[in-house]
């Protein structure tokens, strides 16, 4: 087994609000291993996005890394800890772009309207290489061919706003890839488009990534997708991460209860025509309102009264890279949860 | 697992999380604004400052239009605080006259053998408190004789005239004017506007390219011209009113487009459409579902619009084209401090100013306080 | 899961709604004076049935047209042409397109509509009471006690608690808007609800309660729904009947089962390909279409489709297809319906491969 090449640990990122401290993720673990897709879902207020963010660390304020680790190992071997990094120094902005792109979820307004994607892709690629302009430009209309946009030699100067959701969020992408990054973080790609456009998108996803070899960071709330494309699952709740697996682990043997509800209660094309689902009670809570103990307690089918809504249950290890955040599994006499071996040890 | 819709229980509720559940539109846009602390401290000044619009006549000590050419340019008064035995008994030197050797010039110089006290509540001139009652009780009086003789706060002009008085009643008139000129621009905007949005079609193309005409046309020059219409033969007040009703022609302008964007953005709403779906008649959508939307925006637009009302008051007086006297306001006054004389003998004249970028600041904090109480996303 | 589920009555039961040849053009204006210089034709002759008690869904992507014929149906936009023929409670049947503004209140009792935002779609100035309670205000239920009755017992039916009657929208999570905004459709009993994207803004552990709901209600209530979606896992769960629009017309129309299982349109096929699937080890080629989703103001002459269609002939690219009727109740707009073998997706069972595979792009 790979050594990972991205390996967060207990990530905490809190936001410092008016009214209080909304801790968005807290205390999230996953490992990236290369060449593979690592999926992260959940729902709303889960804390998906604030963790990709984070880990690039352009999380807008008030949010701020607040602990844990985000070792990346690098082209050279060493390891370094994002989360240790000045988030506008040097080497995080080489980073961002030189090692792990980011494709944003709205290709609407993540694109600038005032320049044309020419412009973007070009700074992009001269950021992180000593090219010259003719060179850069080559490079660039290389990429857009690479992301299947069609005539790309008179496309890069066209402005964001003359091309379709579909073809705004190539251009992203090729704009995630302009420097050769080895990992690709994509949150919520194909929210914003349709269906067909969709299935396009996530297609040049995994052509891409098998082409390159790179490995991916998929952020998406559809099951269905997570189903398709990834090969690794980090199921998330309220900030913390419940549940981690291989993807069909997770779906034909989910071992947390929000997981299994969660599974239980998606509509598929596969049903029957009308059939009734089985549906989450209650709903997600508001971030000021953490309810104390396991998160998800209030909603849990399997509660056990006395247990869960005073204590927080940690990961349990339930077998090869398989762990599961609740006390059904966990050793009750022991207490303590078997810890999770590090893969990646931060070296000086 | 039963596949019966799972019921939501109910919640325990915490008596502060009900109070919020309950809260009106208007108590969250209240409980929003408050936190902001130059917004509040801005609307205590406004407060202020109209509170001394209508107690003017009380907080004056001596006639305005009392002038007395030999009182002309004396400095603001020194106001001792502390008796020589370091009691708090604050007074002033009555002024008197002496005659300038060289100049043969009368120069008012305070007599430091003539010590008059404050009082308060002091007699000064005649006046109508509120317009209900004849009274001649001022806030400041001295403890003898006549304010005329020794109370001068913030100097004379060249006329002779008392300046805090006449500063106290500017601030009356120039406030009062704002008014008067919002609500008439409020009154236009809100009827031309509304119309615009709600109908559309080429009646709004009609309302809209009237608006960009009127607000093509430069300002001040059109305040000229039309200031300079005015016939001479009219009275104040008539002057008063017609200045009020030109500029306010101007001003109505911004908010018609105010209101008529809300309502356009309104008009799509989900909201509205389901209740015209339910069978809810024109007048019913407007009144309780669209105006309630953007009141709180036609307030925060009006706190906006008031200080420029003020300053085009101020502007159009300070360039004769406005008020004249006998009429007071701060346009009036900064006026009398437009020539180099005045700067150089009397700077304190210039005081006028101050009260001006005071007001029309604390309007502008308290506007923004307000807009952004009342649609923090917008 | 096969759930026990009641005996669906649509086949026998009478039409509550006939929709004929609507169209709805947009016109493009340009210049000074606002010439028409071309149409969207966002609706573009569309025809189809409801009978009472059933659930017709229409789908599509973005520019389809499926929310402009909703708005349509409900006179909240007025059609170009076609007809919208509703069966009042009375029997009467009344063409909703050519009403007049008067007789149209009264009928606007029995269509009523379920929107897609829950955050916009209630006025965030009135407390739920008043907003269930409006069309009922409106329509001249003036006891102020016998309205809030009212209310009582649909917030009941929604199944939210009575005790946050006097709350207003902003203390409510999305879910429980969406009930609300159902409890002020169902006021006034109507027989007919047309449901816009209503589960598309929730997460997906509210979706299920909200499609649970609507079900329940349907059968509760005998309500009719037509159903606008754009995605066919939500629409495979509530439908009877399944419309597909691209570019303003029906491509096909058919019971769920059929469609689902065995499309005749290429664009259904791809469609049903594209969606995925939330099972891994049920992952499939997929078609994958090629170029855009064409544009209203401006569709491909003959077929719509042709251009990203993998069987389109000659024959496409020059004469557009009618929508014909192939098997019994089932509708395609397709020359080649008849000699294509498409892919759909079984139940619980094997996906049924495309016969003809296309090119990634």
């Amino acid at each position: 087994m790979a050594e990972p090449i991205l390996s967060v640990r207990g990530l905490q990122t809190w936001f410092h609000q008016d009214e209080g401290i909304v801790r968005a993720v807290d205390g999230a673990s996953f490992d990236l291993e290369p060449g593979r897709t690592l999926g992260i879902v959940g729902e709303s207020g889960c804390g998906k996005s604030v963790t990709a963010r984070s880990i690039l660390r352009i999380v807008e304020r008030p949010g701020r890394v607040e602990g844990g680790q985000i070792l990346l190992r690098r082209a050279d071997g060493r390891v370094t800890d994002l989360a240790r990094l000045d988030g506008q120094g040097r080497e995080m902005r080489a980073i961002r772009g030189g090692e792990i792109g980011y494709v944003f979820q709205e290709p609407m307004s993540s694109l600038s309207s005032f320049h044309t994607i020419g412009n973007q892709l070009i700074e992009a690629i001269r950021l992180h290489a000593a090219l010259g302009k003719r060179a850069a430009r080559e490079r660039g209309v290389e990429l857009l061919s690479l992301v299947g946009i069609p005539r790309p030699a008179q496309r890069i100067d066209s402005y964001s706003f003359e091309l379709s959701g579909g073809l705004r969020q190539r251009v992203m992408i090729a704009l995630a890839l302009a420097a050769e990054p080895r990992i690709l973080i994509a949150d919520e790609p194909t929210t914003a488009l349709d269906v067909t456009t969709q299935a396009q998108i996530l297609d040049l996803i995994r052509r891409l990534q098998d082409e390159r070899d790179l490995a991916v960071i998929l952020i998406t709330h559809d099951m269905g997708v997570i189903a398709e494309m990834t090969d690794d699952v980090v199921v998330m709740y309220l900030g913390r991460d419940v549940e981690r697996g291989p993807v069909d682990a997770i779906f034909h043997e989910p071992k947390h209860p929000y997981t299994r509800s969660l599974l239980r209660s998606i509509p598929s094309v596969l049903a029957t025509p009308r059939s009734r689902l089985r549906t989450v009670e209650g709903s997600i809570p508001h971030p000021y309102n953490r309810p104390a103990g396991c998160p998800f307690h209030p909603r849990c089918p399997d509660a056990m009264p006395g247990l869960c809504e005073r204590s927080l249950p940690g990961a349990v290890a339930l077998g090869e890279r398989r762990e599961a955040s609740c006390f059904l599994h966990e050793k009750p006499a022991s207490g303590a949860t078997a810890p999770v071996p590090t893969l990646l040890e931060p070296r000086a | 697992m039963s596949t019966v819709l799972d019921a939501a229980p109910a919640p325990v509720t915490t008596v502060a999380e009900e109070k919020v559940a309950v809260a009106t539109q208007l108590q969250l846009t209240w409980w929003r604004f408050r936190k902001h602390k130059v917004a509040v401290a801005s609307g205590v000044i406004v407060a202020f400052f109209y509170l001394v619009a209508l107690l003017a006549d009380f907080l004056a000590t001596i006639g305005p239009h009392a002038t007395d050419a030999a009182r002309s340019y004396i400095p603001p008064q020194e106001i001792h605080w502390f008796d020589e035995d370091g009691s708090f008994r604050p007074h002033v030197f009555a002024l008197k006259g002496k005659r300038d050797p060289r100049t043969f010039r009368l120069v008012y110089a305070p007599d430091p053998e003539d010590k008059r006290y404050l009082v308060l509540f002091g007699q000064g001139y005649a006046y109508e408190f509120l317009g209900l009652f004849p009274t001649s009780r001022h806030l400041v009086g001295l403890d003898r004789g006549n304010p005329e003789e020794a109370l001068f706060l913030l100097g004379t002009d060249q006329l002779g005239r008392d300046f805090w008085s006449r500063l106290v009643l500017a601030t009356r008139t120039s406030l009062v004017i704002g008014l008067a000129g919002v609500a008439l621009s409020l009154f236009l905007g809100v009827l031309l506007g509304g119309i615009s949005g709600l109908y559309g079609g080429w009646i709004d193309t009609v309302i809209q390219r009237l608006i960009e005409i009127l607000r093509s046309i430069p300002t001040i020059p059109l305040w000229m011209g039309l200031a300079a219409a005015l016939p001479a033969s009219w009275s104040v007040l008539q002057i008063y009113l017609a200045i009020t009703v030109i500029i306010s022609l101007i001003g109505w302008t911004e908010l018609a487009r105010v209101v008529r964007g809300r309502f356009l953005s309104l008009r799509e709403e989900d909201f509205v459409t389901a209740a015209e779906l339910a069978g809810a008649s024109r007048m019913r959508i407007i009144f309780r579902h669209m105006v309630p939307s953007f009141l709180s925006h036609i307030i925060a637009a009006v706190s906006l619009a008031l200080p420029a009302m003020i300053i085009s008051e101020t502007t159009l007086s300070f360039l004769g084209l406005g008020l004249r006297p006998p009429a007071i306001s701060w346009g009036v006054l900064l006026q009398d401090a437009q020539n180099i004389q005045a700067l150089g003998i009397a700077p304190w004249l210039l005081l006028a100013a101050v009260p001006v970028i005071v007001v029309i600041l604390a309007f502008n904090f308290l506007g923004d306080g307000l807009r952004d109480a009342a649609d923090p996303y917008g | 899961m096969s759930a026990a589920v009641p005996v669906r009555p649509t086949a026998v039961a009478p039409t509550i709604l006939e929709v004929e040849n609507l169209k709805k053009w947009f016109p493009i204006r340009r210049g000074l004076l606002r010439r028409v210089v071309g149409q969207v034709r966002a609706v573009d002759d569309v025809s189809f049935t409801i009978r009472r008690g059933e659930t017709l869904s229409l789908v599509g992507e973005s520019g389809c047209g499926k929310t402009t014929t909703s708005r349509c149906i409900l006179r909240a936009l007025t059609p170009t042409s076609g007809a919208i023929r509703f069966r009042t409670e009375a029997g009467r049947q009344v063409d909703v397109a050519v009403l007049p503004k008067t007789e149209l209140r009264p009928l606007r009792r029995q269509m009523q509509m379920i929107f897609q935002d829950p955050f916009s779609s209630l006025n965030p100035r009135m407390t739920i009471t008043d907003i269930i309670a409006e069309p009922l205000l409106v329509n001249g239920v003036r006891d102020l006690e016998e309205r809030r009755r009212r209310v009582r017992e649909l917030l009941d039916l929604v199944q939210l608690p009575a005790a946050y009657m006097n709350r207003f929208p902003h203390a409510f999570s999305g879910g429980q808007r969406q009930r609300i905004g159902i409890a002020r459709a169902l006021a006034l009993n109507p027989a007919l609800v047309v449901a816009d994207e209503p589960v598309s803004a929730l997460d997906v552990s509210v979706q299920a309660q909200i499609l649970n709901l609507l079900l329940d209600l349907q059968d509760r209530l005998g309500l009719s729904y037509l159903f606008v979606a754009h995605d066919l896992s939500v629409v495979k769960h509530v439908s009877d009947r399944v419309a597909v629009m691209y570019v303003g017309k029906i491509v096909e129309l058919a019971p769920t089962a059929a469609i689902f299982a065995r499309p005749l349109h290429p664009y259904s096929e791809a469609l049903l390909s594209a969606v995925p699937v939330p099972d891994p080890r049920r992952r499939r080629q997929r078609i994958v279409l090629k170029g855009e989703v064409a544009d209203p103001s401006n569709p491909p002459p003959g077929c719509h489709f042709h251009p990203r269609c993998p069987y389109a002939i000659d024959r496409c690219r020059g004469e557009e297809p009618a929508l014909r009727q192939l098997a019994n109740g089932h509708l395609a707009r397709c020359h080649r319906a008849e000699e294509l073998s498409l892919g759909g997706v079984q139940e619980g069972g094997e996906t049924r491969a495309p016969k003809v595979r296309a090119a990634a792009h």
